[in-house]
């Protein structure tokens, strides 16, 4: 019973990290740190993928005559294009906190919604 | 890697939270290599902990490096968070164990592309087989993706001139280059 509930550990190292990088999207107002806290985020569900392929006693999926167990190669093809993509959403989130600090002078949270509330 | 997200929470430094940022990455790409990803993993070091970076430290640069100190820390999103890692893990339980090789995810068409790929496509890689030949169109659309975030990157930086102009560029040509 308890070796079957501890066989899901991996799962839980990957709920840590997410829920690490919710809690920095969430409660930190500077938007760089968000979109950090979004990288740590983004992170956490590769892992969560990677770590559904593994078979155990596997090894890398290329081919060799010598091996007979394999990881799953989905997971792995599908997080080597949500890497690409994640980094061009970084740089899209990017952009737009450079053109913010420079439409506002500032790129923390609450200071902007203050200086909305004004307009 | 947990230990290093949680710095990245408390420190107020921009720039040392970018820099453990790429730690984290990089840290994550050995985790990768240890699961048998080794072609994720050299793309999490290479793009996750290179490109983002670089990327991180020319905003940094335009924006400045130090966060405020907020004056009160709400406990909403602490709860939140916790009721939420709450219910994922009780949602775990449902999950196949770490490493069966009988889990679905492992089933499917999984066995088919690791017994056929070879003759079929003759590359030994088969993540390469899966991501250029069976799978081409998602490739595609990956690409096209990233060539409407460089679009929208230039539209959005594009409008500005003098002395920001060459950070700028540099800014464009890493989103385009991935």
């Amino acid at each position: 019973m308890l070796r079957e509930i501890l066989a899901h550990y991996n799962y839980w190292i990957v709920i840590v990290l997410m829920m690490t990088g919710f809690y920095i999207v969430v409660s930190r107002g500077n938007l760089v740190k968000k979109l950090v806290g979004l990288n740590i985020f983004q992170t956490s569900v590769f892992l969560l993928y990677i770590s559904m392929g593994k078979v155990a006693g596997g090894s890398a999926p290329i081919l060799d005559p010598d091996i007979k167990v394999y990881a799953n190669p989905l997971p792995h093809v599908l997080i080597l294009t949500a890497i690409v993509v994640g980094v061009a959403t970084t740089a899209l989130g990017l952009a737009l906190v450079v053109r913010i600090r420079e439409a506002y002078g500032t790129i923390e949270e609450d200071e902007l919604d203050l200086m909305d509330d004004e307009a | 890697m947990g230990a290093t997200a949680i710095v990245v929470l408390r420190l107020r430094s921009l720039f040392a939270v970018v820099m453990l940022s790429g730690i984290y990455s990089f840290l994550a790409a050995s985790m990768f290599v240890a699961l048998d990803a080794v072609d994720v993993a050299f793309t999490e070091a290479a793009v996750g902990a290179g490109i983002s970076t670089v990327l991180m430290l020319a905003t940094l640069a335009l924006t400045g490096s130090r966060e405020r100190i907020p004056v009160h820390t709400p406990p909403l999103p602490l709860l939140v968070v916790l009721v939420t890692g709450a219910a994922l893990i009780y949602a775990t339980f449902d999950m196949p164990a770490f490493g069966d090789p009988a889990a679905p995810a492992n089933l499917h068409v999984a066995p088919r592309y690791l017994g056929d790929s070879g003759h079929e496509i003759g590359i030994p890689n088969v993540v390469t087989s899966v991501l250029a030949s069976y799978r081409g169109y998602d490739t595609l659309g990956e690409v096209t993706v990233i060539f409407t975030a460089g679009v929208a990157v230039m539209l959005l930086l594009g409008g500005r001139r003098g002395q920001d102009a060459g950070r700028k560029r540099g800014d464009d040509d890493a989103g385009d280059a991935v």
